[in-house]
């Protein structure tokens, strides 16, 4: 997917795994009024190194600007802006809804329809487990909506680029 | 080479001897006592000076740093000995000054939980600091403080703080007091691009009206003699930035001094003028851009900074050169052309005639009058420490600097109290020179406490107090901007500086009349018992010119005072 939105970019920040690394990240957006979107830190596949990714919106000068104080960090090893690459990008969600037999069936379309995993059920309710680009996952919770949604949760999202690139 | 057991403090000094310190600047207290016993206990050559404040300290560090080029040591307890740190740090934060902060810390098991003297200074420092270090094993302390001194030394200098719980500074250290460094991230290898030096040189080649604008960066990298070469070679005029003195000879005939808010005139113009500017280790502060659309709008700007961060953080240039500025100009130096500036230096050369820096030695004393005599007696060789305000913009402005290494300011924090410590520390890291300190009464007795330590070690300084019994630069910008509506600037009950002086055992001198300043700097000059204070009652409503209200276009610069009323400022400060 190509992603052109201007005003969401998505960036993967690769840090040495050391104690105050994302306290340092996390001031260089709120130094700068820079909202984060999501942020998803998971240990890489070397265990003293983090991956990052952060999704954030704001003018793109300032951005260049985050992604350069985001890079001088002792302890980030590097900070690349995926939003203009060839990237494949993903989310989980969790949704719970209030159903009963009744509307059960209809619930269960939807997730099919969406690739859902039913991943619990009771007599009153159920939660399915989707995972997608995140225009999938907005378009899953519309259509949920017609159910009583108890809780929602979404993971954040992650990217990686395609082919040989590294991310 | 494993060490045999000692605790953590006395492998903290251990390091920092293995890093050639010689001093350390320090207040002591209950969460660093294991690393002040460790002092004693190590039997170092350190010197340890023990300040009245742990801010003076900071400042010290810093000014020794400053003078030296050498990294400065700090040493203080948790909590409020901790956290009386922050304005000396950020302050050398916002001046790249290298550093090395060392801070006592409550037990590691008490972290978090409101302990006596407990404070998060790990967070509290983190927006101020290049880098951070909580310790959490004893056997950390040789990597990280060799990891410390590297970052705060190298790439774009800066402060380094190291927080030491008090269990880990008493806790045994066997670890190798030469540790490897583990710094993934952080890359001090700057290599140079060949095809950018040769766009610089094209672009110098094709320019009519060039300028270099050399800053701090271009100081540290210790570019002096290299840009020297370079710009006569070139023939380019040279305008530097308040901490970019003594990078190029002031007096030098490329020279037009300082730029920006209270710059030279002849400076300022050059920038509107030139077709090209060539910036050198400066990071286009607000206080030479005016308003950052207007600058150079019609000139090609070249930007050399070993902080790729700087690069289009204020101005976009034509040509960036993220590099050492000594590196660049080296290899620049090799490509670019002997220019035909002549009529543009004579150009330039009619303005310095048309707007000289100029003050009236008679009527009431001039705080320019006193600055530029002493820079006359003490023949511009003088290590000169300023404190923050309309006294630091005439000592930039009259006290011209030739060689690097003997302005101290605080540029980028603007920190009034910095001077006094300041002055302090660096006559501690050169004894041989002659050190001075400009300061303004308010300024002053925001740190006079240092008068102590100043004469507990005897340091021949010469303390100028600039008394004008006012904030003099704000209440100046209330006479221009505000219809003189006076607010919060009068200093009435400052005390007798010369008896506060004599009272710490210090020579005091009272200077009031212009007839008397020559004499009195030159006694002031000729006494080397220890420090002495010279007082000095000047105009009080007296303001700077030439300058750029803030965020105005360059162009709109107040060579004189003006004649008519002034809007409000639209830049910050």
């Amino acid at each position: 997917m190509l992603n052109t939105d201007k005003a969401m970019h998505t960036l993967s920040v690769y840090v040495a795994n050391k104690p105050g690394v994302l306290a340092r990240i996390a001031q260089v957006f709120a130094r700068r009024g820079f909202n984060i979107e999501s942020l998803v830190v998971s240990p890489a596949m070397d265990g003293h190194f983090s991956r990052m990714t952060i999704s954030c919106s704001g003018d793109p000068e300032g951005l260049d600007q985050i992604i350069k104080q985001l890079s001088k960090l002792i302890d980030v090893v590097q900070c690349i802006d995926h939003t203009f690459d060839e990237t494949v990008m993903k989310e989980m969600g969790l949704i719970k809804i209030a159903v009963d037999a009744e509307g059960r069936s209809e619930a269960l379309q939807i997730a099919d329809h969406f690739g859902c995993k039913t991943v619990d059920l009771t007599a009153t309710s159920m939660i399915l487990q989707v995972v997608g680009d995140p225009a999938k996952i907005d378009a899953l919770e519309e259509m949920i909506e017609r159910f009583a949604v108890i809780e929602f949760v979404r993971t954040g999202k992650v990217v990686m680029r395609r082919g040989q690139d590294l991310t | 080479m494993a060490n045999k057991t000692m605790e953590g403090g006395q492998a903290i000094i251990k390091c920092l001897e293995n890093e050639g310190v010689e001093y350390i600047f320090g207040y002591s207290g209950g969460a660093a006592i294991p690393i002040f016993d460790a002092l004693v206990t190590t039997a170092t050559k350190i010197k340890f000076i023990l300040v009245r404040h742990e801010q003076g300290a900071v400042h010290m560090a810093d000014g020794y740093a400053r003078a030296t080029g050498k990294p400065a040591v700090v040493l203080v307890t948790s909590g409020p000995g901790a956290t009386n740190t922050l304005t000396g740090i950020m302050t050398a934060h916002m001046d790249s000054v290298p550093m090395v902060v060392i801070t006592g810390q409550s037990v590691s098991w008490m972290l978090g939980k409101d302990a006596f003297q407990e404070a998060d200074i790990f967070g509290i420092t983190m927006p101020v600091v290049k880098h951070s270090y909580l310790v959490k094993e004893s056997n950390d302390i040789p990597r990280i403080v060799r990891e410390a001194f590297h970052i705060a030394t190298t790439g774009r200098p800066g402060p380094v703080l190291i927080d030491v719980p008090k269990d880990i500074s008493a806790g045994p250290c066997t670890a190798d007091l030469h540790a490897e460094m583990d710094l993934p991230g952080y890359k001090t290898d700057y290599p140079l691009d060949k095809d950018t030096i040769m766009a610089i040189a094209e672009a110098l080649a094709k320019s009519k009206r060039p300028l270099i604008l050399a800053g701090h960066g271009a100081m540290i990298s210790g570019a002096d003699e290299s840009l020297k070469a370079f710009a006569e070679k070139a023939r380019i005029p040279v305008t530097n930035t308040l901490l970019g003195k003594g990078v190029f000879p002031e007096t030098h005939k490329l020279s037009l001094g300082m730029l920006g808010m209270h710059g030279t005139a002849y400076a300022n113009k050059a920038i509107c003028e030139c077709d090209l500017l060539l910036n050198i280790g400066s990071r286009f502060d607000d206080r030479i851009l005016g308003k950052p659309a207007e600058f150079c709008k019609n000139a090609t700007i070249i930007h050399i900074d070993i902080d790729a961060a700087e690069i289009g953080k204020m101005i976009q240039p034509q040509i960036a050169c993220v590099a050492d500025a000594k590196t660049a100009l080296d290899e620049l130096i090799k490509h670019v052309p002997v220019l035909e500036t002549k009529e543009w230096r004579k150009h330039l050369d009619d303005y310095k005639v048309k707007y000289p820096l100029k003050f009236k030695r008679q009527g009431s004393l001039k705080m320019q009058h006193i600055i530029d005599e002493f820079y006359k007696l003490s023949k511009g060789k003088a290590c000169v420490a300023t404190d923050v305000g309309q006294h630091q913009m005439w000592a930039a402005q009259f006290y011209k600097n030739d060689s690097r290494y003997n302005w101290l300011s605080s540029g980028g924090a603007g920190t009034m109290g910095f001077g006094l410590p300041a002055c302090i520390g660096a006559a501690f890291g050169r004894p041989n020179d002659i050190h001075a300190c400009f300061v303004g009464d308010g300024g002053f007795q925001m740190t006079f406490f240092e008068l102590a330590t100043a004469a507990l070690h005897k340091l021949p300084i010469k303390i100028i107090v600039l008394n004008n019994h006012y904030l003099g630069m704000v209440r100046q910008w209330q006479e221009l901007f505000y219809e003189d509506r006076t607010s919060g600037v009068d200093l009435e009950g400052n005390p007798d500086f010369v008896r506060l002086a004599e009272s710490f055992g210090i020579k005091g001198f009272n200077l009031r009349r212009p007839g008397d300043v020559k004499r009195v700097l030159q006694n002031a000059l000729d006494y080397n018992e220890g420090p002495c204070l010279v007082n000095c009652e000047v105009e009080k409503t007296d303001n700077v010119f030439p300058m750029i209200p803030a965020g105005a276009a360059i162009e709109d610069m107040l060579i004189e005072p003006p004649t008519r009323k002034l809007e409000k400022p639209t830049g910050s400060t």
